[in-house]
């Protein structure tokens, strides 16, 4: 029996052995360099453009995921419609679950393995960071990510990452600009949110003010995503005296803030960041008479604002949001942001025509002259040049008359500041 | 290797086609380390960084055996010595110019550290309880790191350089990194499996079955108990700091809460009072996630889910308990069959 046994164990280690081999001698996965055709990088052929994308869809900022589903309801339109140049966008698009280790992950086999021509609109600040290096190392566009940080405008350092929505700081810079010039001996109180975000904002507004900061600024209060409420930060801060009011606050708190301040009696010039200026999710909630005369900026409409509704612009998204994306939010501006920065992407690689490489996608990404979008505010333009990485550096202001929002003055820019 | 809680048995050794059992179990490693070997050679690059990570994991999860397994101390908060070590390697490379090589034993030495100082609460805690209170500590974590932002970057983080091959050796980044991580994962293992098969060892599994009758026998349970959470920390905090030097960043973000978990069910699903499930922990962290994904768009963690419930209906004590006991029942089978013929 001893015999058999070893008969068994030789074949086994024969078997192993032979494995071993076949690891060591078998075809080897690597992924070989693309066909190489004249015009074409990775992920582009005559038929075909590869574009890669991650996003939340899972863990604590998986709401964000509407985005990346938006994007690729866009891209189907797109298809549906002829593709770009004749050539069909292929969407592929991975869960990050909003974790930076992940993201690095997902975000090599975006490249690695399924080989696309770009990374467009990777979400959320600290995913970007964990993956700008690997990204400008293997110089693979990173296209629009979607952060309002400040510092995806840097086509020095990072050739291959660009950013899209008006960053924080430059917004709060415009409020500043807009007290200063419009409020007699402004004393102002600032509720913020105590992380990067809020404190993004407060360090805009403070170089806006300049050298007066110290002097202008009479009251901050912060608070957690965790606290039940800010009222007691509201109390305070009508206290201190102030006659303007930034209130820098996500949705929940933003419209907790709005009616403690009517309900206080407390009459200050009240700015709201652009985070929370949708009339479904945070004005109505609060109470729509409660919110007349707050002043905000913006760069994109709100498609709960009836002053759109009956526009040509409204009606197309409408129509694409019925046929491609009819589970999602019509009253979510997430879906606008999607529908706007899929149609960036789709006018730099129309802009590429047949030199679909890597190098030009980069190239006409940075030579994106005044180009409006349908859903964008009427006087925003798009501009970006080899030294410019911001694409939309102007937002307006807009006060809010008890139904909606109403522009005033021209689209502002803080440009040279 | 014996099953952990059973004396090791005093009979003949086992013997297989003459050879003893022994020798077979260490034919197994060494076949084991060979195939870690050779593997970035077969596979991509983009596959040998997967691998890697899978590795680190092995690591943490081999912390976190050694005091859930073998001390029956559970641990939901696992996480956050992860996090330690990584944001202790990145403060060390970033703020002081520490070469990253330097980096991994200080990180370990930190999450100990904090491993004994949190062992000391734990010590009047059991079972859930502890759970709790650990959980609370994967809870806190982020936001720690958010608050003491001068030394951590806030949720910004920490951007690292990522260490490159020697110019001398022409194997690329991710292969290197891989080596460099599979020597401390071998150092680990090594390390790790020879404190569980001597006497401090028993002594740890001696707590978890019958802490009365291990105190009755002069084992000092405050003392081993703490020490425990520390050489767990440990392990999992120098799984962290090579999480932070391969992945070249380090973020709130990066230590939520849901590692922690994935971190016990690695742990269970490997099979918790093992060493070697460790290993297949780690893979199943890593991969399963991923399989899920491309099974399904829609609903991944559906899928994972049934994943869980399937490794859990089939193999109730983990991968490594499921192979243990199907070696147990070959040799049973065989010494039946031996007998018979005998007769």
């Amino acid at each position: 029996m001893n015999f058999d046994r070893r008969i068994l164990l030789i074949a086994a280690c024969v078997v192993a052995v032979g494995a071993v081999a076949f690891v060591l001698l078998g075809p080897q996965k690597q992924p070989g360099p693309p066909v190489v055709q004249k015009k074409y990088g990775p992920g582009a052929s005559d038929t075909e453009i590869k574009i890669g994308n991650i996003n939340p869809y899972s863990g604590p900022a998986s709401a964000y995921g509407a985005i990346g589903k938006a994007i690729g309801a866009y891209f189907d339109k797109v298809n549906d419609e002829g593709g770009i140049n004749g050539r069909k966008i292929k969407y592929v698009t991975l869960d990050d679950a909003y974790s930076p280790p992940k993201a690095v992950e997902q975000v090599r086999r975006l490249v690695e393995q399924d080989q696309v021509l770009l990374v467009f609109q990777s979400l959320g600040t600290p995913s970007n960071s964990a993956i700008q290096p690997y990204m400008n190392e293997n110089k693979v566009p990173q296209l629009f990510v979607a952060t309002g940080a400040t510092k995806w405008n840097d086509p020095k350092n990072f050739p291959w990452t660009m950013g899209w929505q008006p960053n924080y700081q430059t917004e709060a810079q415009i409020y500043a600009r807009y007290i200063v010039s419009n409020v007699k001996e402004p004393k102002i109180a600032v509720l913020f949110q105590n992380d990067d975000y809020g404190k993004d904002y407060l360090d805009g507004l403070k170089q806006g003010l300049g050298n007066d900061a110290a002097k202008l600024i009479v009251a901050t209060k912060s608070y957690e995503t965790s606290d039940p409420t800010v009222d007691s930060q509201v109390v305070a801060l009508m206290n201190s005296g102030a006659n303007v009011f930034v209130n820098v606050a996500t949705p929940k708190f933003a419209s907790q803030a709005i009616r403690k301040v009517a309900d206080l009696g407390w009459k200050p010039l009240h700015i709201l960041n652009n985070v929370s200026t949708s009339v479904s999710a945070v004005l109505k909630p609060a109470g729509l008479e409660k919110a007349v005369d707050i002043v905000t900026s913006a760069y994109h409409k709100d498609p709960t604002d009836p002053q759109w509704q009956n526009a040509k612009e409204y009606k197309d998204w409408l129509a694409w949001m019925q046929k491609y994306n009819p589970n999602a939010d019509l009253a979510s501006t997430f879906n606008v942001y999607a529908y706007s920065v899929a149609q960036t992407l789709v006018q730099v690689l129309k802009q590429c025509g047949n030199d679909l490489t890597r190098e030009n996608v980069m190239k006409q990404a940075a030579n994106l002259k005044n180009l409006e979008m349908p859903m964008l505010l009427p006087g925003i333009k798009i501009n970006t040049g080899p030294n410019d990485f911001a694409p939309i550096k102007q937002m307006q202001l807009q006060k809010f008359d008890g139904t909606t929002w109403r522009l005033f003055g021209t689209a502002l820019s803080v440009e040279g500041s | 290797m014996s099953a952990p809680g059973t004396i090791v048995s005093a009979l003949p050794a086992q013997r297989i086609a003459g050879l003893d059992a022994d020798f077979w179990r260490r034919v197994l490693i060494a076949l084991a380390v060979m195939i870690a070997v050779l593997l970035p050679w077969a596979v991509s690059d983009y596959r040998v960084f997967q691998f890697t990570q899978a590795a680190i994991y092995a690591v943490a999860l081999l912390g976190l055996n050694i005091l859930t397994g073998y001390n029956g101390q559970i641990s939901l908060g696992h996480g956050a010595f992860f996090a330690i070590g990584g944001y202790a390697a990145a403060i060390l490379m970033h703020k002081l110019g520490v070469p990253y090589y330097l980096t991994i034993v200080p990180a370990g030495l930190a999450a100990f550290a904090v491993g004994v100082l949190f062992g000391l609460p734990a010590l009047r805690l059991e079972g859930l309880y502890l759970a709790l209170v650990t959980l609370s500590m994967a809870v806190a974590t982020p936001q720690f790191l958010k608050y003491f932002d001068h030394w951590t970057g806030g949720s910004q983080g920490i951007l690292l350089r990522k260490p490159a091959a020697p110019l001398w050796l022409p194997i690329g980044r991710d292969r290197w990194l891989y080596y460099q991580v599979l020597i401390v994962l071998l150092i680990a293992f090594w390390a790790g499996s020879n404190l569980l098969k001597s006497r401090t060892g028993r002594a740890l599994v001696a707590i978890r079955d019958h802490p009365i009758s291990a105190a009755a026998m002069g084992i000092n349970l405050p003392l081993y108990k703490t020490c425990a959470f520390g050489v767990s920390a440990l392990f999992t905090g120098i799984a962290g700091a090579m999480a932070a030097i391969v992945t070249g960043f380090v973020a709130p973000d990066s230590f939520n809460v849901f590692l922690s978990i994935s971190f016990i069910v690695g742990s269970v699903v490997g099979g918790i009072a093992t060493v070697s499930g460790a290993i297949f922990g780690g893979i199943f962290i890593q991969f399963i996630p991923n399989i899920a994904n491309q099974i399904s768009d829609a609903a991944p963690w559906a899928i994972y889910g049934m994943f869980l419930l399937g490794f859990m209906y089939v193999m109730p004590k983990g991968v490594a308990g499921f192979i243990k006991e199907r070696a147990i029942r070959y040799r049973q089978a065989r010494e039946s069959a031996d007998a018979d013929e005998a007769r």
